[in-house]
């Protein structure tokens, strides 16, 4: 070979990114918001496992935009004796990935793993006297109460989702992780590509088959899946993942962050959507037992010191577009959302006269514990926010600075202050976990329960409300109780509501039938 | 030196063992907790402590140490809390983008660095002596991700080179994998080319100025001869310590540069690992790095006597 070939082909070994990207017409690749760590469904409520799960596991009820529940695995439903017989059939053509019928003893095992790790799932097994499956095709549930939100429970979207695998992977105990992922879902999950930490692939599933009717939208509809194969690559690094997005390594970018949809706006060859109209909520849980927030009039006065828009424009900037305020106790925009009883967040902030509302409620320059996670730079914004906010009001705030997994094992303390204890904590969710009571813990008053969410809030008022809610005949009646839900938080304040905001998704612009709601991957495909 | 060596493996033995139960013990002390991390924000404690349970993580140190040990002795490092995976099949997984992404940046900044020293302490003073300095002390300064965010940003966005992100086996081409590889190596490499040319300076400069090298001058001895063979070999031992020393400071820094540039390796492992608390990770990449780190210093310490026969073991 001559040093002139060897030389060129060198050149055209090196020349190398734009082949790399010419050959993924049939790929899909996509940085998720985080690396997927858990890929059992139930085992945990991350969202990237949600996402994950919905592309290998598929749902007996698919959600729409207006959070109506239809049938997905299902061919159609009866409701018998007063509402306490529901008979749900499955459709033909449901195949596991091993190969294997999707039966209905399958679904009831895994009806009954999902529900232990549920709040929703565990309100429907509270209300059911017998789960069965007499034939292939049909599951029973026989209740002792009517339970109208059963399809709401098998279709919710929020995480854990309610996925469906085979009775013998369901029959795993739900606080440990199953070892095969097997589901029914337009992807198969392909295991041995699967670099942990780095890499996820899912391979399209031939024997899968949409249903055929219904609208597509969010969870619902016929799931038609257009790529033969998904990847998952995490990029740890956001420059690096913008950079990828800009150069055509990757299609499409869960979650850009904030400082760099300025950038990814301007490139013509990126669009910017926002297809979850829920979003993000944004709070700080104060802790019930410590001092100074053992003091619901505290809570209260402190309640006029929150500028949500302040909060909000930490986050995601000026533009008013990107978030929302005020914000109650469920996520705007959605069936149980109000303005009742916000009256609080309204208005210019007036800090000297909240130092002395809170002085009249007995604050006495108690130190205050406020434990911010800073390696997510979300919930550090806020907290730095707070912190302000609080010393504005004369607050005596200790600021602790503290990553993820060490608050979230420091927030289970309710020792005093003194003793390792904390006095708040900033964290967020997905707008769809405060969509409805069932899933909204921190709005729970249970706190003198053994399984009470840190923070520990005491309020029967809330507890019985909650249980009218499961009750309530309609959705007009589950609207009114919310509405009194919210006013009677505003009362006890289990926790300070700071906002809600729009998380855009960006993808290459040659990319289309992106869904609304949160990353699914059926109907995408290239243009 | 057979037996030097052998005896130097063989007093890795109690130095692992150290390393073993120092990890072990900090692990335990350190806050944060693996099952509050896997329940996630909307657990409650009870739900903590049924995981924590489920992980064994509940029973007492004595009783965990003294099993993980035995399982490692056993050539098991046990299995991550979080994804189930055997930890040895993990770091298996990460090894090669980790080890080529060194070898890579070892070799591009010896070939540099040596040269750019050896020339910049014969030419002591002159313009292309100030050049290698310059260059050596914004090696220094600037910081691994700021070189590798210019460099992406230069070489793969704007002139399209180069991939932005990613890594590709060695086994899919030699040209696939020096491609995804090149910038991640200039990056990592920087600051070690400017540690290691001002070394290597400021041996040669030694050096240069000993008797026996005025004596080849004197003998007619060519000038390549005298920088190259007379120089350099006696130089090497510093710069030999050097690179060894280096070897540490470049698996810092491949935490950085694989993370800039996406690359699934064990820097990136152990970083995840750590957020999340997942110790049996922790302990067996570790506990593989200070292995490496021992048998390159092995390796550092029987390369004296390549280059100065005077040492003996």
């Amino acid at each position: 070979m001559q040093r002139r070939s060897f030389l060129a082909a060198g050149a055209a070994s090196l020349a190398l990114p734009s082949i790399g990207r010419s050959q993924g017409a049939s790929t899909l690749r996509f940085i998720p918001q985080i690396d997927l760590a858990f890929l059992d469904p139930h085992w945990t409520t991350a969202y990237v496992t949600r996402n994950h799960s919905y592309l290998v596991f598929d749902t007996l009820f698919g959600q729409d935009a207006n959070f109506n529940y239809t049938h997905q695995m299902l061919s159609g439903h009866v409701v018998e004796n007063d509402g306490k017989l529901w008979k749900l059939t499955l459709r033909d053509g449901l195949w596991w990935h091993d190969g294997e019928r999707v039966l209905a003893r399958d679904c009831v095992a895994s009806i009954k793993r999902w529900a232990k790790r549920d709040a929703i799932g565990g309100a429907l097994m509270d209300a059911t006297d017998e789960l069965s499956a007499p034939d292939d095709k049909t599951i029973v549930f026989k209740l002792k109460k009517p339970f109208p939100l059963l399809p709401d429970a098998l279709g919710k979207s929020p995480s854990p989702m309610p996925a469906m695998m085979p009775e013998r992977l369901a029959n795993t105990d739900p606080f440990k992780q199953i070892t095969e992922i097997i589901g029914s879902g337009p992807y198969r999950y392909v295991q041995g590509e699967r670099v942990q930490g780095a890499k996820n692939v899912y391979q399209r599933f031939e024997k899968y088959v949409p249903r055929g009717d219904g609208a597509l939208d969010w969870t619902s509809g016929p799931k038609i899946a257009h790529f033969e194969r998904v990847v998952w690559t995490t990029i740890p690094d956001a420059a690096t993942a913008a950079a990828a997005l800009q150069s055509g390594e990757q299609d499409w970018w869960e979650y850009p962050v904030a400082d760099l949809q300025p950038k990814l706006r301007k490139d013509p060859k990126i669009r910017l959507a926002f297809p979850d109209p829920t979003g993000g909520v944004e709070m700080m849980r104060p802790n019930h037992l410590t001092a100074p927030f053992n003091n619901p009039a505290i809570r209260r006065a402190f309640l006029h010191a929150i500028d949500q828009a302040e909060f909000m424009q930490a986050i995601v900037g000026d533009d008013p577009a990107m978030f929302y305020t005020p914000l109650g106790m469920f996520c705007p925009k959605t069936p149980m959302a109000s303005e009742d009883g916000l009256e609080p967040f309204r208005g210019k902030r007036d800090y000297a006269k909240v130092k002395e509302m809170l002085k009249a409620a007995g604050y006495a320059g108690e130190k205050t514990v406020l434990m911010v996670p800073t390696d997510y730079v979300t919930l550090k914004a806020l907290g730095d926010v707070m912190a302000d906010t609080m010393g504005r009001v004369g607050i005596n705030v200790d600021y602790v600075a503290t990553d993820w997994g060490t608050m979230l094992q420091r927030r289970n303390k309710k020792e005093p202050i003194e003793q390792g204890g904390w006095s708040a904590f900033i964290t967020g969710w997905a707008g769809t976990d405060h969509f409805s009571p069932p899933a909204h813990i921190a709005l729970r008053g249970n706190g003198d329960q053994p399984g009470a969410w840190p923070g520990w809030c005491v309020s029967p008022e809330l507890e019985q409300m909650r249980t009218a809610w499961f009750d309530a005949p309609d959705l007009k009646g589950q609207q009114e109780i919310c509405r009194k839900m919210q006013v009677q938080a505003m009362h006890d304040v289990p926790y300070f509501p700071l906002g809600q905001f729009q998380t855009p998704t960006a993808y290459r612009s040659d990319i289309t039938g992106v869904l609304n709601g949160f990353a699914t991957f059926w109907n995408v495909r290239r243009a | 030196m057979f037996a030097y060596a052998i005896r130097r493996i063989i007093a890795t033995i109690p130095v692992m063992a150290i390393v073993a139960l120092f990890v072990f013990s900090l692990l335990y002390i350190a806050p944060g907790d693996p099952a509050a991390i896997i329940a996630g924000d909307q657990a409650t404690p009870a739900d903590v402590e049924r995981i924590r349970a489920s992980l064994g993580l509940d029973r007492p140190f004595l009783i965990r140490f003294g099993e993980w040990l035995w399982n490692v002795l056993n050539g098991d490092l046990g299995v991550s809390i979080f994804t189930n995976l055997p930890v040895r099949h993990m770091i298996a997984q990460r090894v090669e983008p980790t080890l080529s992404l060194m070898l890579l940046t070892l070799t591009f900044a010896i070939s540099f660095a040596v040269p750019m020293g050896v020339v910049a302490a014969w030419k002591q003073g002159k313009w292309i002596d100030r050049i290698v300095m310059v260059v050596a002390v914004m090696g220094f300064s600037v910081p691994v991700f700021v070189v590798g965010y210019v460099l992406a940003y230069t070489f793969a966005l704007q002139l399209d080179w180069f991939p932005v992100q990613g890594y590709t086996p060695i086994s899919q081409g030699f040209g696939p994998w020096i491609n995804n590889l090149a910038l991640p190596a200039i990056a990592l490499g920087s600051a070690f080319i400017a540690l290691l040319a001002r070394i290597t300076r400021a041996t040669m400069l030694e050096v240069l100025s000993q008797d026996y090298v005025r004596t080849a001058k004197a003998k007619g001895v060519g000038q390549r001869e005298i920088l190259f063979v007379h120089g350099l070999k006696n130089a090497a031992v510093p710069i030999v310590t050097i690179i060894g020393l280096g070897f540490a400071g470049l698996i810092g820094g491949a935490v950085v540069t694989e993370s800039v540039f996406a690359i699934p390796g064990v820097g990136r492992l152990v970083v995840d690992a750590i957020l999340r608390r997942d110790y049996p990770v922790i302990q067996g990449v570790v506990l593989m790095f200070s292995f490496v780190y021992v048998i390159v210093n092995l390796c550092v310490d029987l390369l004296y006597t390549v280059f100065d026969p005077r040492i003996r073991y």
